[in-house]
């Protein structure tokens, strides 16, 4: 069977339809919410879930998601508990599923026992934001043996030339990030990301998704243009804050996920 | 092998681990900093910076009160403390700001932990006159607010860092979210030999000047190399500094010293390489403290210098291949150290300092026969009094 990832991007294509790929973070407000949600978003719509493992050290987040991940750790939460939940999650829903969390988490399990076990249990992709390509070759052919989509980045800063080895690389999709900076919902995210995506699509026929910043419906819609898709995360995250005490919070925020989902399908 | 190698890998340690948007200005940075060093202009006014404001050379001076306690060691003190600003630290600011300076930059960042980083940036950047914001742990603020005054004297802005453990490496996320964002414009100087690939390298090589000087004048003064060397190990910028020199004299025995807080088997302390477990934090894969779970542990030690779960790479790599032997000092053994040091020879060391001077009372007892050695005496104790009163 091809990744679930790919495949839904075929599915999209052929639907004429962008992607809604929403970030949240395992374990904020606790591990049962987050299968919720995940369920909830499922029916709402999205096209990938990005499940963010948390760190204790987030250098590539912005204050949202830094909160998101100290609630997550204060409550106990641990990579061996949300891969648990993921082999839970897997028997009621076929959603692609990706990991977005920091390489020490993977080298400190052991890369080829870290792919193994994540495959084992479902998992499609990982996304891991301070680790570039240079650094990345083990991880790639591991993750290129057992079919898991290693996601990479392009940034504004990145050269053509790097932009051309990140390409030949990349599987599953590219993760564009819209500005130089951290993730964290913004009003604008600049516009680098379409001169960045005609130049990475003269190397590569994988998807390009944007995301760092994306928080309304409006934005997306006008980045999926360019795009293949786009990811949302803090704006979702603080959707989960705000409705955190109230009973309905995961059909709240679900019902924030179908805004966005609705524009790009 | 070259060390570091292309990537910056120092065998199986280093290399950059950083965030894609960071890839292309390191690659910048590793240009300028290589076309600075072959500059003999550059050379020219980063010594020039060295001699007449930091005051270098610095004195190799003969402990002989303290080789007479100690009996089978005859120490030597690289002085380090007599520099500007109290700390070999300057030796690291004055090379990266005036790096930034030519490369344009229009802003410097950098991260503190005891401030000694903190305060040598803010000089450097007044000197040269840039804007200087330092990045310091709420909990580092109120342990260190002497150097806190410092800073914004200088005119450099201290901001409070309230993310984890509110103390040195939740400064350098901090710092490093700030270089991110703003990195068309900004320097951000790093206060040891750690971080991504170019900086161990950068750092080493502004503060190999340590070593430089001593080896000269130890030769000078003795008429061969010393059997040892000693110095603390924070993040390994002091240290390097003096070892780097003489990596190979291979007949020179290389030790450094960690921070053991409470003892290396409690819960509280600095000493990565005692706990044997490697990691990747901050851009570069090395000796790291870490839980279970692989989450970064919370180090301590009395000293704010040395309080940080990681150490710099190539120190890891010295302790695998044997280059340097790495050992540890408590809290309470370091305090020792600053007393001895301080009534036998009327100078007072940093809490950080004291941490190698004591060793030099276990090596004392463990050499088979008289031995001489270079401690590297990274900076003097001023900043240290508010926190250490308690044990006069
Ligand atoms: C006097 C002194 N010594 C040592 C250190 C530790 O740093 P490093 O290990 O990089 O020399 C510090 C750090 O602040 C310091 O102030």
């Amino acid at each position: 069977m091809t990744n679930r990832i790919n495949k839904k991007f075929k599915e999209l294509k052929s639907q004429r339809q962008k992607a809604l790929i929403a970030f949240i973070t395992a374990g904020d407000p606790s591990l049962t919410k987050t299968k919720e949600l995940v369920l909830g978003f499922e029916k709402a719509g999205i096209d990938i879930v990005e499940l963010g493992i948390p760190f204790s050290d987030p250098m590539a987040d912005g204050p949202t998601i830094q909160a998101s991940s100290q609630r997550a750790l204060d409550r106990g939460t641990t990579l061996t508990k949300i891969i648990a939940l993921t082999e839970r999650l897997r028997k009621k829903t076929q959603i692609p599923i990706t990991f977005m969390m920091y390489y020490n988490h993977i080298f400190h399990y052991g890369e080829e026992r870290f792919v193994k076990k994540i495959k084992k249990v479902g998992v499609d992709g990982l996304i891991v934001p301070d680790l570039p390509v240079e650094e990345a070759k083990s991880l790639i052919k591991l993750c290129q043996k057992h079919d898991i989509s290693l996601i990479p980045f392009i940034s504004p800063t990145t050269s053509e030339a790097r932009i051309k080895k990140i390409a030949k690389q990349a599987s599953g999709f590219i993760y564009y990030v819209s500005v130089a900076g951290v993730t964290g919902a913004r009003s604008s995210v600049g516009d680098s990301y379409v001169k960045q995506i005609k130049r990475t699509r003269k190397y590569t026929k994988t998807p390009v998704c944007v995301g760092f910043g994306i928080s309304t419906p409006q934005q997306a819609k006008k980045i999926a243009r360019n795009a293949d898709g786009v990811i949302v995360g803090s704006a979702i995250i603080n959707q989960i804050q705000k409705h955190s005490k109230n009973k309905t919070m995961v059909a709240k925020v679900s019902g924030f996920v179908k805004t966005l989902v609705q524009v790009l399908h | 092998m070259k060390n570091p190698d292309k990537h910056g890998h120092f065998g199986a340690f280093g290399g950059k681990y950083v965030p894609e948007t960071l890839m292309v200005p390191l690659e910048e940075l590793e240009v300028a900093f290589k076309g600075a060093m072959k500059s003999a202009a550059f050379k020219k006014e980063f010594t020039a910076l060295l001699t007449d404001y930091a005051g270098r050379p610095t004195n190799l001076y003969l402990a002989k009160r303290l080789s007479a306690h100690l009996k089978t060691l005859k120490v030597y003190c690289k002085r380090e403390d007599l520099l500007h600003t109290g700390a070999h630290k300057i030796n690291n600011t004055l090379g990266q700001v005036l790096l930034a300076k030519k490369m344009g930059k229009t802003r410097i960042i950098a991260e503190t932990g005891a401030g000694q980083h903190g305060v040598a940036t803010a000089t450097a950047a007044a000197l040269m006159g840039l804007p200087c914001d330092v990045y310091m742990g709420e909990e580092d603020i109120h342990r260190q607010a002497l150097n806190v005054d410092r800073m914004r004297l200088m005119g450099a802005k201290v901001i409070p860092v309230t993310s984890g453990s509110k103390t040195l490496k939740d400064a350098m996320n901090e710092a490093i979210r700030d270089w991110v964002t703003n990195v068309s414009n900004t320097f951000y100087c790093i206060g040891s030999v750690a971080g991504p690939h170019p900086y161990p390298l950068m750092v080493r090589e502004f503060q190999a000047i340590i070593g430089k000087e001593a080896r000269k004048q130890f030769l000078k003064a003795e008429g061969k190399l010393p059997n040892y060397l000693v110095a603390c190990v924070g993040g390994g910028s002091n240290a390097m500094g003096l070892f780097y020199p003489f990596v190979k004299d291979k007949k020179v025995k290389i030790i450094g010293v960690e921070a053991a807080g409470h003892g290396v088997h409690s819960q509280f302390h600095a000493a990565p390489m005692a706990a044997k477990q490697i990691g990747v934090l901050h851009g570069s894969k090395s000796y790291l403290m870490q839980t279970r779970d692989g989450q970064v542990k919370i180090a301590h030690s009395i000293a704010a210098g040395l309080d940080y779960p990681g150490v710099g790479p190539e120190h890891s790599y010295f302790n695998v291949t044997g280059r340097a032997q790495y050992v540890s000092v408590t809290d309470k053994e370091a305090i020792k150290g600053l007393k001895l040091m301080s009534e036998l020879e009327g100078v007072i060391p940093a809490v950080e300092t004291a941490h190698a001077v004591y060793y030099l009372e276990k090596l004392a007892k463990k050499v088979k026969k008289k031995s001489t050695v270079i401690l590297c005496f990274s900076g003097r104790g001023d900043k240290d009094m508010g926190q250490i009163k308690e044990y006069i």
